[in-house]
């Protein structure tokens, strides 16, 4: 047997977070190098937007990032907004911070549930995430009509208004979600196991994440203070009141911890929103939809979502459809750092870190 | 004093907890045994689309007058509209032909949003697997023709907002016809 | 009561009894009776496996908020008959430049121990397949061959992922398999002998009229009985020990080329294995057939027996549902580093207790002895791997 051994992780593999794969080299147990391969979910996003209309691209954003369509959604809305110059209904802002809000929630748990699978746990905190989960995916089904996939932005609003008692159930999921989080917090977070697997795995120093393109909570575990809500304040993010907390170290448990907190953060965000929420049009009467030729011009348009700094860049030459479609995914940049990350870490290591950037390849591959 | 081992066993008790509530509580026991138990759609649930007709003939109550809006507007591409013309050649305001490839279909909706005529809506069916990959799955004009009362069953605050909002142009209409014939009687009867 | 403690014993004599009126001689009943003990063990733990490996499904089911197999028979308990089809008529493949014979007997090599060691077990009062004065050391030296079992596996597999996972095996399985041993002398040392029946004895009486004397109880069997039972389940290659079969990190380790019969073989070997290794813990700690309360020896002995071993299979089933899997370096430095010393420490504060006269001051003193190396040893673990309290800051 010669000293090193190289294996290829995936594409077909139970944690890879879909068809991802990693040449990696192994020293016995440590790893020496590791090199992802990707492109098995490329399906041409970005060049089928430029023979469609900027309408046709919104279904396509929904998947993007799968878990988390209504925030692709928002991100695309607000790159053409800028573009076009459309002002965006109040209430709608509302809406769009609420729906962004549980979709960051869902996100949240369903990443909490995924890493402790990865670590072998079973599907214990899986089943109980995706049990919380489908509740706010009710939310969806009844608001935009589909679980996922909803498509319910539009340029200046969103697609259609609340249905009766909608903004209730939103109420009463946000009020029960605290307990449920601190439910998988007496399951998780003091178990020795779990402290073991995550602490000391892969620190990320602060100006290694900057250069290295890190956005979301990977950014801010490593303890840099960067959010887009708070730094772009787009939307009306700038009237709620909320935290953005912050690791030190930037190891894996970091990671999974500033999720966590945020999760709480989501929850006291939503319960100012659907306290506050306005009466009014749910999308600005004035913008076009159907047939929206925006100026000659470009515009980037970028939110904070659930896995980092999601942004569409566009540009438009007057035409009916975008002469460039570009997105900036954030689980693709994330990964630029795997391999530095992973050196010396043990291959069973290489899961976690993984798990703990939080990736989705409908991002990664577009 | 944190005992070592003491997260373990809190993590052992909330499992406990589950397996014990998912015998006795609803909350912990979310499993809806499909297809003996199906799931309570909501309104605005949707699948793929649907031809609205009103009335009781399909083909003469057709909403739909091949405008191909929607053809042009959808973003995979998945509907084929075909004009329907009469002997003479003159193009008639109803399809001849009118498919959905549901394969490709990707239940956004676009096409809803932008009828003008109010006669494409989004079906609840979900159902629709067959063993054949193509022919079953591109629906013809027959089969996406449903009823009104079809449309109302399934999506009722919508159908009855389409309704009133058809109900209303339709009287406004017929108070413009009015209107324009009152309009021309007393300049007959001054003129005669 | 008596009449269905004794109702298999009584069977088999009323049965031999019956082929010897019709002269069937001696030599030919003797035989007759030691495949009738052995038809019946193996029949009573191969009925065992087919039922755990569907309960396990629904345990870990209802622990995690759905239903497990319910369609298949009644309660999905006919769940266990689909999965054998299945497992028979699936190909059986053998990987090119796979060394034939390692690879075709490394599960054979698994299961024949994992079968041998339950010659031993006493599972009622009088019901020992084979009374051995040296159980115990039989149970431990046959129940080795199944490590050298995974070996063959991985080795024979000719694949990357088997050779990783099987080295991961051997390492994981030798590390454990002291302080397992070092815990079930504690129990044998107290009770004198290493024959299971004589030590299931040692632990019958009631202290004060109503208080079962098992040796779980006291302080040192406590820690013993913890450390066999972890052991148990680094044995059986078990969550949170099971990174041998990592399925999230190395598709299956050193069974990764095995299929069809073979990997059912497998799968039953390590279930056998896990009742076999429970049924010792039952004998060396929880008291073997004892019941707990006077009043409660209306339940025949062998209910007992089998209802603490389906116990504690069933503590063994929620433990995998709710731990994530040990990283190797944790697994070892875990078994070398704490289980070790907290098992001689089980030794000592036994044979304290034992010599202090086993009244008060024995038991204070072995309660003394185990808790501060616990403590001393817990702490410094903790504070090496499983560290901080962090605090995180936030911005508003």
């Amino acid at each position: 047997m010669s000293s090193t051994i190289d294996i290829s992780l995936g594409p077909q593999h139970p944690s890879t977070h879909g068809v991802f794969r990693m040449n990696v080299t192994l020293d016995g147990e440590t790893v020496t190098r590791l090199q992802p391969v990707f492109g098995y979910l490329h399906r041409n996003h970005e060049k089928i937007a430029e023979s469609n209309s900027w309408l046709a691209a919104m279904p396509y954003t929904d998947r993007l990032d799968y878990i988390c369509p209504l925030t692709n959604n928002w991100a695309y809305a607000l790159a053409v907004e800028k573009l076009a110059g459309i002002e965006v209904a109040e209430r709608a802002e509302y809406i769009r911070v609420i729906t962004a809000e549980l979709t960051r929630l869902q996100n949240h748990i369903a990443f909490l549930g995924f890493i402790l699978g990865d670590m072998g746990a079973w599907g214990t905190a899986l089943m109980y995430a995706f049990r919380e989960r489908e509740k706010i995916l009710d939310l969806f089904e009844s608001l935009t009509g589909a679980r996922m996939m909803c498509n319910y932005m539009r340029f200046g609003g969103c697609r259609c208004d609340l249905p009766a008692g909608w903004l209730e159930a939103a109420r009463q999921v946000a009020d029960g979600f605290p307990a449920f989080l601190d439910e998988m917090e007496a399951l998780l977070t003091g178990n020795e196991i779990l402290l073991a697997r995550l602490q000391g795995v892969a620190p990320l120093a602060a100006d290694r994440a900057i250069n290295g393109g890190m956005s979301g909570p990977v950014l801010r575990a490593s303890g840099v203070d960067y959010d887009i809500r708070k730094a772009d304040a787009y939307g009306i993010y700038s009237r709620f009141a909320f935290r953005v907390p912050r690791g030190s170290v930037g190891d894996c448990y970091d990671r999974f911890m500033i999720r966590v907190l945020e999760a709480r953060e989501s929850v006291a965000i939503l319960k100012q929103a659907i306290a506050s929420i306005p009466d009014g049009p749910v999308v600005n009467p004035k913008a076009k939809q159907r047939g929206l030729r925006p100026p000659a011009g470009e515009a980037y348009g970028r939110i904070e979502g659930p896995k980092g700094e999601l942004g569409f860049y566009l540009i438009s030459t007057g035409g009916d459809r975008p002469y460039r479609f570009r997105i900036r995914p954030p689980s693709l940049i994330n990964l630029t750092l795997l391999e530095e990350l992973c050196l010396g870490t043990k291959i069973a290591d290489v899961m976690v870190i993984l798990g703990s950037i939080d990736i989705v390849l409908g991002e990664v591959d577009r | 004093m944190n005992l070592p081992g003491a997260g373990l066993i809190q993590g052992l008790a909330v499992t406990a907890r589950n397996f014990v509530g998912s015998y006795f509580e609803k909350a912990r026991m979310t499993t809806e045994q499909y297809p003996e138990e199906r799931p309570k759609l909501p309104e605005n649930a949707r699948s793929f689309p649907f031809l609205v007709f009103d009335g009781d003939d399909a083909e003469a109550g057709m909403r739909c007058v091949a405008c191909k809006i929607c053809e042009k507007e959808c973003p995979p591409q998945c509907i084929l509209i075909v004009q329907d013309r009469d002997e003479a050649g003159k193009a008639l305001k109803r399809p001849k032909v009118f498919e959905i490839d549901i394969a490709v279909c990707m239940s956004c909706q676009i096409c809803v949003e932008v009828c003008p005529f109010d006669s494409i809506r989004m079906d609840q069916d979900y159902e629709l697997s067959s063993f054949d990959r193509f022919a079953p799955l591109v629906l013809d004009k027959a089969k996406l023709l449903k009823s009104n009362e079809y449309y109302q069953s399934i999506h009722p605050t919508e159908a009855a907002e389409t309704d009133a909002r058809l109900e209303a142009d339709r009287k406004k209409k017929e108070a413009a016809a009015a209107a324009k014939a009152a309009k021309a009687k007393p300049a007959e009867g001054a003129a005669g | 009561m008596n009449l269905l403690e004794r109702a298999p014993i009584e069977l088999k004599a009323w049965l031999l009894n019956l082929l010897g009126v019709f002269g069937v001689p001696d030599w030919a009943l003797a035989i007759l009776s030691a495949l009738l003990i052995i038809g019946t063990v193996i029949a009573v733990f191969l009925g065992l496996f087919a039922l755990t490996s569907v309960m396990e499904r629904k345990i870990l089911a209802r622990v995690q908020n759905r239903l497990g197999p319910n369609r298949v028979g009644p309660f999905g308990l006919f769940q266990p008959v689909a999965d054998g089809i299945k497992m028979i008529t699936k190909e059986d493949l053998v990987p090119r430049g796979a060394d034939p014979i390692v690879h075709f007997l490394a599960p054979v090599v698994m299961m024949v121990p994992a079968l041998l060691v339950l010659a031993i077990l006493p599972y009622g009062r009088d019901m020992v397949p084979v009374e051995l004065e040296a159980g115990i050391l039989y149970f431990f030296a046959v129940g080795a061959g199944t490590e050298v079992a995974v070996f063959m596996a991985g080795w024979g597999s000719n694949n990357k992922y088997s050779v990783l996972g099987a080295m991961r095996a051997i390492a994981q399985m030798i590390s454990y398999e002291i302080p397992l041993v070092l815990s079930a002398i504690v129990a044998a040392m107290i009770a004198g002998s290493l024959m299971p029946s004589v030590i299931v004895a040692a632990q019958g009486g009631f202290a004060f009229g109503f208080v079962p004397q098992w040796f779980v109880f006291t302080p040192w069997g406590f820690t013993a009985g913890l450390i066999f039972y972890i052991g148990a389940l680094a044995e059986s290659n078990r969550s949170p020990f099971d990174l041998p079969e990592g399925e999230s990190e190395l598709v299956a380790g050193h069974l990764t080329e095995y299929s069809g019969f073979k990997y059912a073989t497998f799968f039953m070997a390590e279930y056998v294995g896990m009742f076999a290794i429970c049924g010792l813990f039952v004998t060396l700690f929880l008291g073997g057939w004892q019941a707990p309360l006077p009043f409660l020896e209306i339940i025949p002995s062998w209910c007992w027996f089998f209802g603490k071993v389906c116990f504690v299979a069933f503590t063994m089933i929620w433990v995998r549902a709710t731990l994530p899997r040990l990283r190797i370096d944790h697994l070892l430095a875990f078994a070398w580093k704490f289980l070790l010393p907290m098992s001689f420490a089980a030794f000592l504060a036994a044979a304290c207790w034992h010599y202090a006269g086993r009244g008060a001051l024995g038991w204070g003193m072995s309660l003394v002895i185990v808790a501060v190396p616990y403590l001393a040893l817990g702490t410094s673990f903790t504070r090496r791997f499983a560290v901080s309290k962090r605090t995180y800051q936030f911005s508003e």
